[in-house]
């Protein structure tokens, strides 16, 4: 079984892959409460990969580390921190485990590269990206609104979006 | 309605059956019509989430519905007469689920299984979903539950034949003369940017509650529609509070602050315009 | 030669093949199909959404109701996932359990997986009353266990929410029992009847390559003949402790899924009757007295996945250090497993579709969520 962690693909990422891997930043997640013991920040373990990069990457991690198994494309809404997260997560088939690259992206300008040219699989997870939060994937062949019909305006799963449900109504006056 | 026809054949029964006891055998037309329907409800095969694995069950080997002349479940709309709406309905699939609805031939009849289908459920709070299914079309028969159990189904099935008992074949709404309000072809949602829409009139937003009131059960009453007003009640649950700190996985330990300050009353009823 | 106009027709979302709300846009040609693209979201109800308006203990019995045939499982990933975010132990009477209730969960499933696909083929009603038939048995068990027949909300963080009834083992040991005349049973009825054979043989058939690529799982994936299986790739719980094959197909066709289920079905007899074995031996009680349910855990990201009976479930959880996850993910393996599908069924017959779909064995509350 092919045993490599965080650390050692961060490494040979840097390594082999010059310019692509950032230096991680620590995250807020949620704005800090105004009083009462202070959650702290996020300090991702895994690799960063530049954005304009993340198809090289990726490939990287298929072809020459043999993690071919795409396994889940998740986004994170950073409101605080005014940024997408997206969390790539790769198998190896002889088992193991998995081996991460996220991707940070500014809220106002959510634009990746499509991994699905390469991937099939990815399809329908950037699909379901795109009509939750909104992210646009450069070169996706289809993308369309997944779960929601195509008149609906909004990215109902970004922090930002309106509330609903009984228990939030006149929460705001 | 008078409270006569909650057992308007209690006496026409007991007639009857004296006369069998001698070897007669009558009926009414109303009894033999009413008898008619009730022994062959046909549901339409039509399940959404959860709920339809019970609606399965309920069809299949153990709880055997076929003893309630209920087992023939069509595929097609056309040749049933009950729609058990079984699970979520989301505001995606509200318009299909009319639609199957206005393709049913009269008599037809609605029976709400879940929670889901009756009120949202536990999804209530999604974007997506619809708040109960009552807001579009009539609903004859609520079950509550989540899932709720292959019998209370079944006892959904029993109160419909009930209900189907006491009809009167004069005062049907699908028969007789004029405005016949329930059999007209109920009006489809479309997609809207905000959410759904009636003849281009926002019906339900996705961010708040529906604008339109549900329609009343055919068994009491016409069909009422309009637009609701919502008064804009201040909730709190103590159950969403993380603060509240569990003594073992069922129960919460201690006393409720509320309890604790005697503070039970909720925020007065506000103003809609506020 | 004829030639034929291309045509669009349209599947769903209200059909008699019993997947729930599924539609599809098929181009066919003839009757042959040229291309079909799948519509979803007729059940999403805004799982996600909704679970980060929740604490985490709040989202148990959300799980259940994610793919409504496997509610164990799915409460075995979640609390997986928040005991790695928080560091809660599991005590291993409870793990062993948890591996008990998951396992019947994959043969429950499976046979009415198998009822469906057989269903879908045509062979009305017969099938799925026997694959029923079973699934009650089962469904018992569980309800004496934890009081609901299908939405179990069995599982707690560091266990599960109590122990065993009296009864329940020797239930067990006769369901066991009786169970291989059962799954013969159910092979023979699809392996002996000439027309169900040529609708399975050689149908939807999803290349090795391919079934990687596209990164399928569960028994779609082993079907294609790639053995990937969790609970061997990345041992979780105690499945280091059992002895069990992974069975895989060698084609990729509707047969071989259906002939992997089958073996599955007879490897977790065999994991249930090693569980048996080994229950009496193992430490601590059904949950861990230590676990707190309203958890608040450090801020920080985790992922945990299982294998369901569908396939590689996960679940992506972002704590923001409050008691409502910040992110909650599923990564549903329905969902996935139904990317090939409009390859998988180029160039047959608009009557294969059903079946590949059957084959695939998607539940709609997990596809859309
Ligand atoms: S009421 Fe419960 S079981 Fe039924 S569809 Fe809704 S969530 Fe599922």
């Amino acid at each position: 079984m092919p045993r490599l962690d965080a650390t050692d693909l961060r490494e040979r990422m840097a390594r082999d892959l010059p310019g692509a891997v950032l230096e991680a930043v620590p995250l807020q997640v949620a704005a800090a409460p105004a009083h009462g013991p202070q959650p702290g920040a996020f300090m991702t373990s895994d690799t960063l990969v530049a954005p304009s990069r993340l198809v090289e990457a990726a490939c990287y991690l298929r072809d020459l580390l043999g993690y071919a198994y795409l396994s889940d494309i998740a986004v994170v809404d950073y409101l605080a921190d005014d940024l997408f997260e997206l969390v790539y997560r790769f198998y190896h088939v002889e088992g193991g485990e998995g081996l991460t690259i996220k991707v940070r992206i500014p809220r106002d300008h959510p634009e990746v590269p499509s991994l699905t040219p390469a991937w099939p699989g990815a399809n329908f997870h950037e699909r379901e990206a795109f009509d939750l939060y909104g992210i646009v994937f450069v070169g996706h062949p289809f993308l369309r609104r997944i779960y929601m019909w195509d008149e609906f305006e909004g990215f109902p799963m970004r922090k930002d979006f309106p509330k609903q449900g009984d228990k939030y109504i006149g929460a705001d006056e | 309605m008078p409270l006569e026809i909650v057992f308007p054949m209690t006496n026409e029964h007991e007639l009857q059956l004296d006369l069998e006891r001698q070897g007669i055998f009558l009926s009414t037309v109303n009894r033999f019509y009413n008898w008619g329907r009730r022994s062959s409800i046909w549901p339409m095969a039509f399940g959404l989430a959860c709920c339809a694995i019970e609606m399965m069950a309920f069809g299949l080997s153990r709880y055997d519905v076929a003893r309630f002349g209920a087992e023939l479940f069509r595929a097609s709309p056309r040749q049933a007469d009950l729609m058990i709406v079984a699970g979520t309905v989301t505001k995606k699939m509200a318009p299909q689920v009319v639609r199957l609805y206005n393709q049913m031939a009269e008599p037809r009849y609605v029976i709400s299984m879940g929670a889901c289908a009756t009120s949202g459920g536990p999804f209530r709070d999604g974007y997506n979903v619809l708040r109960g299914i009552d807001l579009l079309v009539p609903v004859d028969v609520y079950v509550p539950g989540c899932p709720p159990r292959p019998e209370a189904l079944l006892h959904a099935l029993i109160t419909l034949q009930d209900q189907i008992d006491r009809q009167k074949l004069g005062r049907v709404r699908w028969y007789g003369e004029g405005v016949k309000p329930q059999t007209t072809d109920f009006p489809v949602p479309t997609f809207g940017a905000q959410g759904l829409e009636i003849d281009g009139r926002l019906v339900d937003p996705v961010g708040g509650l529906p604008l339109v009131s549900a329609y009343t059960s055919p068994e009491f009453g016409e069909m009422k529609s309009g637009r609701l007003e919502h008064p804009e009640i201040v909730r709190h649950f103590p159950i969403m509070d993380p603060t509240v700190e569990l003594e073992h996985p069922l129960k919460a330990r201690g006393v409720a602050p509320e309890i604790a300050a005697d503070d039970l009353k909720r925020g007065e009823v506000g103003n809609a315009e506020a | 030669m004829l030639k034929t106009e291309e045509l669009q027709i349209n599947i769903g979302p209200q059909h008699p093949s019993t997947h729930g709300v599924f539609r599809m846009i098929v181009t066919v040609d003839g009757e042959t199909i040229t291309d079909l693209k799948p519509v979803f979201g007729y059940l999403h109800r805004n799982h996600e959404q909704i679970a980060e308006q929740n604490t985490y203990l709040q989202n148990m019995p959300y799980t259940d109701r994610l793919d409504y045939f496997n509610s164990m499982a799915n409460n075995q990933a979640y609390a997986m996932a928040v005991e790695q975010l928080v560091g809660i132990e599991v005590p291993e009477r409870a793990e062993y359990l948890r591996v008990m209730m998951v396992e019947l969960t994959r043969i429950l499933n499976h046979a009415g997986a198998l009822g469906f696909l057989i269903n879908d083929m045509g062979m009305w009603q017969t099938q799925l009353a026997f694959g029923m038939r079973e699934r009650e048995k089962i469904l018992d068990l569980f309800e004496s266990a934890s009081g609901a027949r299908l939405m179990c909300n069995y599982f707690r963080f560091g266990g599960v929410v109590r122990d065993l009834p009296p009864d329940f083992i020797p239930r067990l040991k006769e369901l066991l029992q009786a169970m291989p005349a059962f799954v013969d049973e159910l092979e023979r009825l699809l392996r002996e009847n000439e027309i169900l054979m040529q609708r399975a043989e050689g149908i939807g058939i999803l290349p090795r390559d391919l079934a990687l690529a596209y990164s399928v799982s569960g028994p779609v994936l082993r079907g294609s003949g790639i053995p990937y299986d969790v609970r061997k790739a990345e041992p979780y719980s105690v499945y280091d402790r059992f002895d069990f094959d992974v069975p895989v197909g060698t084609v990729g066709d509707v047969y071989d899924r259906f002939l992997v289920r089958i073996e599955e079905m007879r490897q977790s007899r065999r994991i249930l009757q090693q569980v048996i074995e080994q229950l009496p031996d193992a430490q601590g009680g059904h949950i861990n007295p230590k676990a707190r349910q309203n958890v608040r855990p450090p801020v920080g990201d985790v992922y945990a996945r299982i294998e369901s009976p569908k396939g590689e479930l996960g679940f992506y959880l972002v704590s923001d250090g409050s008691g409502k996850p910040y992110r909650y993910k599923v990564r549903a393996p329905s969902f996935i497993n139904l990317t090939p599908l409009g390859d998988m069924c180029r160039g047959y017959k608009v009557a294969d579709v059903v079946v590949i779909l059957g084959s695939i064995d998607i539940v709609m509350g997990e596809v859309d969520r």
